[in-house]
């Protein structure tokens, strides 16, 4: 019962990251478009799907408070400004699709609100990861840290780093989804975010050596694991190729291979710790009978028919976009 | 009061709740009539239910948006500024918010989007069918809410191991009978805020001379449904009062303003309490019917507030206007319910200008008596957050500091204002504007994720130049 919920929980933090990490991504792309053609044509390629996308972290927080409250409650409470921060990025990204199309005069304003939120919201992500992996200071089950405990170079290198993979799913999106100058723009900008990517995770790497961040001692006693990584070294350079040759569909795929191995990296690393190095998964889960009532119901027979809807609208969404459209 | 994380955390979750309220009790009441309006089309084939039909469309669209906007920040609170609640209380709570939330996932998923979009893509009852499934959906929603703020307000069902509350019963969660009668109670109270939303549009336009014949099906049908439904809701109010007077006896007697234990005991119609002298001041009074109200007998012995130690006391003084100003928009929504029906049936209404006038100023009554219910609820379970069980100054995230409270109270008021004045902006403009235009779907919004684009009609000049 605990792993079904570990499943659960896993399978919609990846969806999120995934499909919100494009349109993040895409809103912050957005904020250099430069013109109102493209800026238009970068919106209706998320217009459709960014808010069953955003509809995941609800889905994977819920979990999370419903299968281990505990777990739930030391990191919403940890994070508490980084919450509110991204919270109130994601709405005012939310609002600004419906309400940048109901007036001329005021469009910049709600330009400013897409793609700053976006920003926003996609760096206290990556913060938030980024203190994770440092490790929460807690005494006896609860925070200790304080207000800002949570913000150090390493976290704030990742908030950067998170921003720069959104912004590379958003590219490759653009690149699947877009016609003209701006699948143009989005391939040149590929290049340049790939190494910003790289050079971020190359540092990461040389902070957790050289700080021995309790995380790396996983890799090391458990060697076959790098098949994930290697995935990733892969898919990066498969999607080199696929930049070079101009395939629309290759990035978007292998960008979000990388991903997912990345995830999983991140993943492993963590297991059988939900936060890392004092709360494990066992300890962190809620009783038997909360996870029992959650499985009979919506584990068993909604949680699949959201997965299924989730590909069904994603594939009535197909195909290149008419720029020419009414978003 | 004195500013500390806990007042400010109370503060900023009153704050919040009070301004997502507003649309689903808008929204819930909505779907219902929007499947009595395609019901009817379909029996009846009157062009007139399927213009309004799709013009409430888009007003549904909207504010179902901005509700599932403002929910999404509440879920979260729970961990951010309630940190031991959702420890110790997870194991409960947490399953019964996942399944609001999966819920309406699943029907977001599956019929919202033939709601909004499937017109011309499926058969007449199917379209029919998944409008009442969304009806069903929202209804849903509210019903695990209302579950889940039952069991805080009457808990039932758990045993505590290592300060954690464990479910052991859910079947006495669910059905306990506190739940039974404040869903009701709930539900009624969105019907209301739909009927008079409705009822006074009507009346809006025929004051305005314009679209009279939608007009009128509108305020009839509002009127009659608000006529059947508020004597429904007052007694189901005296349902709930019975359990508050059963169950939790100390916000009995502050919303009855007793402070003293009598016998038999008078009822406080209107008073100033004074928490300091624990009395009443300028008190109207009359005698034996609080013993009547309150167990159905002459004689009956009623506590005050007292009989419990101070620290064990909600305020007094929210509770008890909340609780008078909720009674008397019942009791006006009664009045102008019947008068309205009444004059309507003898097709005389549209006469009486004045009656037209209040009906149309009558819009937020419904919301006043929704919020200040919530009032008397919510304070009135004060200082327990889980009644009996978990104080409230023992369930705030303890390390908080009053900074980051206040900062995110302050962000939370701006940005919800912000969406507030141009979500009610939009509304006014698509009310303003009438049944008249028509839908007209952006080609790429296929699918149903977006319910507030489909009221992206193409704007009228006179509406740009209002910018
Ligand atoms: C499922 C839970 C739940 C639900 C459905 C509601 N509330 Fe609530 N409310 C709480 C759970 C809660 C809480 C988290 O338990 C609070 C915070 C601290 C406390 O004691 O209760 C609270 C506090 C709280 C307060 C502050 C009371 C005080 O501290 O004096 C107000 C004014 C409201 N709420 C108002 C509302 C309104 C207008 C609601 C209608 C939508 C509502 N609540 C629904
Ligand atoms: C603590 C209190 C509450 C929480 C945590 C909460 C949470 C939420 C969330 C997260 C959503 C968006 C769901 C989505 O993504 O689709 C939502 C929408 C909704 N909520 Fe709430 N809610 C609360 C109070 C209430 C109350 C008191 C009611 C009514 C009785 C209610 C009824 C609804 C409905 C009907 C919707 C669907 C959207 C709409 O119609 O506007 N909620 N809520
Ligand atoms: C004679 C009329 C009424 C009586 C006696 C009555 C009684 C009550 C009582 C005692 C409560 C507090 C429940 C608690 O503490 O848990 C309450 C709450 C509430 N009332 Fe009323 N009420 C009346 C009319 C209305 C009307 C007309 C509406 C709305 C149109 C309404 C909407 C609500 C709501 C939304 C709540 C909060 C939810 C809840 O706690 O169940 N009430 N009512």
């Amino acid at each position: 019962m605990v792993m079904f919920w570990v499943a659960v929980l896993a399978i919609s933090m990846l969806l999120y990251v995934l499909l919100d990490g494009f349109d993040l991504g895409v809103g912050m792309l957005s904020g250099v478009a430069g013109s109102e053609p493209r800026r238009h044509s970068m919106m209706s390629a998320v217009a459709p799907i960014w808010d069953g996308n955003e509809t995941w972290l609800v889905v994977a927080a819920v979990s999370l408070f419903g299968a281990f409250p505990a777990v739930y409650a030391i990191l919403m409470s940890a994070f508490y400004l980084p919450v509110l921060l991204m919270l109130a990025g994601l709405i005012l990204r939310g609002v600004a699709f419906e309400f940048r199309y109901k007036t001329q005069r005021m469009r910049w304003l709600w330009d400013v609100c897409f793609s700053g939120g976006s920003l926003v919201a996609a760096f206290m992500q990556g913060v938030m990861v980024g203190a994770l992996v440092e490790g929460l200071p807690l005494i006896d089950g609860r925070y200790v840290g304080g207000e800002f405990g949570w913000l150090s170079p390493f976290a704030a290198l990742c908030g950067v780093g998170l921003c720069v993979g959104y912004a590379l799913l958003g590219a490759c999106w653009l690149v699947k989804k877009c016609e003209g100058d701006v699948r143009e723009a989005a391939y040149r900008l590929i290049p340049h975010l790939s190494v910003g990517l790289l050079a971020f995770l190359i540092v990461v790497f040389a902070y957790a050596v050289l700080e021995n961040l309790p995380v790396m001692h996983r890799w090391i006693e458990r060697p076959y694991l790098l098949v994930l990584p290697a995935t990733g070294a892969l898919a990066a350079i498969a999607m080199a190729v696929g930049v070079i040759q101009r395939q629309d569909q290759i990035p978007f795929t292998m960008v979000v291979l990388i991903f997912v191995a990345s995830f999983g990296t991140l993943a492993i690393s963590f297991w059988p710790y939900m936060i890392p190095f004092s709360i494990t998964v066992e300890q962190g889960a809620a009783p038997e009978s909360s996870l029992a009532f959650m499985f009979w119901g919506e584990g068993l027979f909604v949680f699949p028919l959201m997965l299924i809807y989730t590909t069904i609208s994603l594939s009535v969404f197909k195909g290149k976009i008419d720029a020419n459209s009414h978003h | 009061m004195e500013l500390t994380a806990l007042f400010l955390s109370r503060l900023q979750f009153g704050f919040t709740v009070a301004f997502h309220i507003i649309y689903p009790s808008f929204t819930i009441g909505l779907a219902a009539w929007l499947t009595m309006l395609d019901a009817l089309h379909l029996a009846t084939r009157r062009p007139t239910y399927r213009l309004l039909f799709d013009f409430w469309l888009k007003i549904f669209g909207v504010a179902f948006g901005l509700g599932v906007v403002s929910g999404v920040v509440l879920a979260f609170q729970f961990g951010t500024n309630w940190s031991e609640l959702s420890r110790m209380s997870g194991p409960i709570q947490g399953p019964l918010l996942s399944y609001e939330t999966f819920t309406a996932f699943a029907l977001e998923a599956s019929f919202f989007g033939i709601m909004l979009f499937g017109r011309p893509r499926v058969p007449p009852w199917f379209y029919l069918f998944s409008t009442a499934m969304v009806a069903l959906g929202t209804t849903l929603s509210a019903f695990w809410i209302m579950v889940n703020n039952s069991w805080m307000q009457a808990p039932v069902g758990y045993a505590m191991e290592n300060g954690i509350f464990v479910p052991t019963d859910w079947f006495a969660i669910i059905f306990s009978p506190v739940v039974w009668v404040r869903f009701p109670h709930m539900l009624l109270a969105a019907y209301l805020t739909g009927a008079f939303c409705v009822a006074a549009t009507g009346a809006w336009y025929l004051l305005r001379g314009k679209f009279t014949a939608e007009a009128h099906v509108m305020l009839r049908m509002g009127l009659y449904l608000a006529a059947v439904l508020v004597p429904v809701q007052l007694f189901v109010g005296h349902l709930v009062g019975d359990y508050v007077h059963d169950r939790q006896p100390v916000k009995f007697a502050a919303i009855e303003g007793r402070w003293h234990d009598e016998q038999p005991a008078g009822e406080v119609l209107i008073a100033l309490p004074d928490p300091a002298a624990e009395t009443n001041r300028y008190e109207l009074k009359i005698p034996v019917l609080g013993s009547i109200i309150g167990s159905m007998s002459l004689t009956s012995k009623e506590v005050g507030l007292t009989s419990f130690p101070p620290e064990d006391r909600p305020p007094v003084l929210i509770p008890f206007f909340a609780f008078r100003i909720m009674v008397g928009c019942g009791l006006v929504l009664l009045a102008l319910a019947w008068l309205g029906s009444y004059l309507s049936h003898r097709n005389r209404l549209a006469k009486y200008r004045a009656l037209l006038w209040l009906t149309f100023f009558s819009f937020p009554l419904p919301f006043i008596a929704t919020l200040t219910g919530w009032f008397t609820a919510e304070v009135g379970r004060q200082p327990w957050t889980v009644y009996g069980a978990l104080r409230t100054a023992d369930a705030v995230t303890p390390f908080l500091t009053t900074r980051a409270a206040l900062i995110s109270l302050l962000v939370y008021c701006a940005v919800y204002s912000f969406i507030f004045a141009f979500g009610t902006f939009y509304i006014y403009r698509l009310l303003r504007a009438g049944p008249a235009g028509r839908l007209v779907l952006a080609p790429t919004a296929a699918t149903p994720n977006r319910p507030m684009s489909i009221a992206n009609e193409p704007a009228s000049p006179e509406l740009v130049a209002g910018e």
